[in-house]
């Protein structure tokens, strides 16, 4: 499994035509299940690019390695500003990483 | 049918409603929304606001494809000292000296001028010094590119153009040997749509899946190349009689083991070491360092029991591993996370680096369409750009931009002689059947399944992981049979039980046409000219005096046969 989300904080993007993660997906593996909240098609499909997660409106979704692969538990979940997107990552002891980095230029500058 | 087959009952599900038919015209159509098609249109809204463009986009311009995640170099772009001859030979050397030199350099003379404009779409370039692009090597400097994709898909909504999210195009409408449109179906309900129109740009990715990856079940797609790029503007091309050339040159890439991720980040302007498990610096045993010498040289060192090998940069500072970190974010988040789970940072000890498995590519080999200078392909009305188009490789970003440019470029002159255009009826019904077809059988075999086979048929006959990327005529006569067989299968028996599966059912269908082509091309190549990418153990040798030459493909749609043809080694070359 790589793609994991939080039904407890997913609400399908409310009214939205579609939830926001679903509209983004390369893969076209998220969608709007019967309860309103987003499901995954099929994890082994997933290629971890990470684009729902920054998509996200509520942080609902976060990624983790595949066991396969030496996942161990850590986890990716992102926010995404304007112009600039603040990752955490999770680590297998418990502790939090952050990382705040620029993804615009200033537009004023161009 | 036998036990094995799935039935609609089981899997519970069904497309209630009849079939919509949306019949569209644009002037240019482009099929794929990455950054050849993206750029091709900005082109055309830039130099003729009237003209009308439509991207056709499988999955949604703003995260699709190779560039989802985003990508924290530019790899073709020209630092101080660089010209875009010096390009040209480099990349002529880097290809065993068959490329097409017209491409390379028309490719190489526009690289800096499309990367400054991706810097004023406002993503952020990583400046040194002087103020200028912060160099990783010759030819690459230092980009921030999480949001590439989103940056490009608001040049395209700013620019005009309209684009057609999760729209799958299927085939090209075909009008007296002239391409007048394309085909294509939603990924969300059953709409059939017939989209007209006087000149069609192919933009679309190259192929992976067609081999068996690196991991399989749960890991099954972390792998490097996008997964959901699978060939299908080739398979277009194909059965619209489009001619293509050198599949056999296949990518293998080296890449850093379980999450195959990029290695540049950490091999180049770094001063990393590349190492076997003795310590040994293992390149300098192989005749030179090219990029499929370097994956031939990882193939070498386990065969003989000195392997695994691996990127040693554990020099690099404390102070550099958030840097790493930050890189990887941008690029390939899953790198940060194994570091993470193997509790250590990004110094702290040497990453193991593995071989993926062959994808069938134009921005990193030279697999696709037969192009002139203008991206014009063999068949009137239609152009290729980016990853589809052939015969110049290691053109990456900014080369597929620049493709984008030329194809839209020669599109609109083309477009200013053609009078308006016309669908067959009977032809768009019987692609309308072929299309829904796996949604109106009541019981098959899944896509997926049909999917395994034909990645156990290319690994382990046609030169897949299992074998050392190894080929010999023998066992490709045998992959030949084997995907002719399926190809027929597929036809009869596939079923999809729902929209998102009706396209992975397509996704096979279009696999298996251009494993199919590969198998051809790999099996006519007698030498061995790109070591591990195309490795012929019954011919060995490089010979240029017989295979100085291109081995292009033509398919036939009515009788499904393949004609092999060459064409010479000097095609293209710079007078």
């Amino acid at each position: 499994m790589t793609v994991y989300i939080d039904r407890s904080i997913c609400n399908g993007c409310g009214s939205m035509t579609e939830p926001r993660c679903a509209e983004v997906c390369p893969g076209d593996l998220l969608y709007r299940d019967t309860d309103n909240k987003c499901s995954v098609r099929d994890h082994r499909d997933c290629w971890d690019c990470a684009s729902c997660i920054k998509e996200c409106p509520r942080q609902a979704i976060e990624i983790r390695l595949p066991v396969q692969v030496g996942g161990r538990g850590s986890a990716l979940k992102a926010k995404s500003f304007k112009d600039r997107i603040v990752w955490s990552l999770t680590k297998p002891d418990g502790s939090v990483e952050m990382f705040d980095i620029v993804t615009k230029n200033d537009l004023k500058e161009r | 049918m036998g036990t094995n087959t799935n039935t609609r009952q089981d899997t519970k599900t069904e497309v209630p409603g009849e079939i919509k038919v949306i019949n569209m015209y644009s002037d240019i159509a482009i099929v794929g929304g990455g950054t050849a098609g993206c750029f091709a249109a900005v082109t055309i809204k830039e130099a003729s606001p009237d003209t009308s463009v439509l991207i056709v986009e499988k999955a949604h311009v703003k995260r699709s494809g190779c560039l989802a995640a985003g990508v924290n170099a530019i790899n073709a772009y020209l630092n101080p000292g660089e010209t875009p001859y010096s390009y040209l030979e480099y990349v002529k050397k880097d290809s065993a000296g068959l490329v097409r030199e017209d491409l390379v350099l028309s490719i190489g003379q526009r690289l800096n001028r499309v990367a400054e404009k991706l810097e004023a779409w406002g993503l952020p370039f990583i400046k040194d010094e002087f103020g200028r692009y912060k160099a990783r090597g010759k030819r690459n400097v230092e980009i921030v590119g999480e949001a590439i994709k989103p940056v490009i898909a608001a040049a395209v909504e700013k620019s005009g153009a309209k684009v057609l999210n999760r729209t799958a195009a299927t085939n090209y409408i075909a009008e007296n040997g002239r391409v007048t449109g394309v085909y294509a179906f939603s990924a969300r309900e059953k709409t059939f749509y017939i989209i007209s129109a006087k000149a069609v740009i192919c933009a679309a990715g190259g192929a992976a899946g067609i081999y068996r990856p690196n991991n399989d079940g749960s890991a099954r797609h972390k792998m490097w190349y996008c997964p959901f790029n699978v060939g299908t503007g080739l398979a277009m091309g194909l059965r619209a009689g489009a001619e293509m050339t050198t599949f056999e040159m296949r990518f293998i890439a080296l890449r850093i083991k379980d999450v195959i991720s990029p290695t540049g980040t950490v091999a180049q302007g770094a001063g990393t070491r590349q190492i076997n498990a003795q310590g040994e610096v293992y390149q300098k045993r192989y005749e030179n360092n090219s990029t499929p010498l370097r994956t031939y040289a990882v193939v070498e060192e386990n065969k003989a029991g000195r392997g695994p090998c691996y990127l040693d940069f554990t020099h690099l500072l404390d102070s550099d591993n958030n840097r790493l970190k930050e890189a990887y974010l941008n690029m390939s988040p899953g790198m940060v996370l194994k570091w993470a789970d193997d509790g250590t940072e990004p110094n702290g000890k040497p990453v193991e680096v593995c071989t993926s498995e062959p994808y069938i590519v134009g921005g990193h080999g030279q697999a696709g369409y037969w192009v002139d200078e203008y991206r014009k392909s063999t068949v009137d009305g239609l152009f290729a750009a980016g990853d589809v188009a052939g015969g110049a490789p290691k053109k990456y970003v900014t080369g597929c931009f620049a493709e984008g440019e030329i194809a839209a470029q020669a599109a609109m002159e083309y477009i200013k002689l053609k009078p308006e255009t016309q669908v067959d009826e009977e032809e768009s019904k019987r692609e309308l059947a072929r299309v829904f077809q796996p949604l109106s059988l009541s019981e098959g075999i899944t896509p997926d399944e049909y999917e395994e086979r034909l990645q156990k048929i290319m690994d382990e006959y046609a030169g897949g992981i299992s074998t050392d990327y190894e080929l010999c005529e023998s066992k490709l006569t045998v992959a030949r049979d084997l995907l002719l067989r399926l190809q027929h299968d597929v036809g009869q028996n596939m079923f999809a039980f729902d929209m998102h599966e009706l396209i992975k059912a397509h996704e096979v269908v279009d696999r298996i046409l251009v494993a199919r082509v590969l198998v051809e091309h790999l099996l006519y190549r007698q030498e061995t000219r790109w070591k591990s990418y195309q490795e012929r153990v019954d011919y060995p040798g490089r010979d240029d005096s017989r295979w100085f030459k291109f081995v292009n493909s033509v398919y036939d749609n009515q009788t499904g046969s393949i004609l092999i043809k060459e064409r010479p080694g000097r095609a293209g070359e710079l007078s």
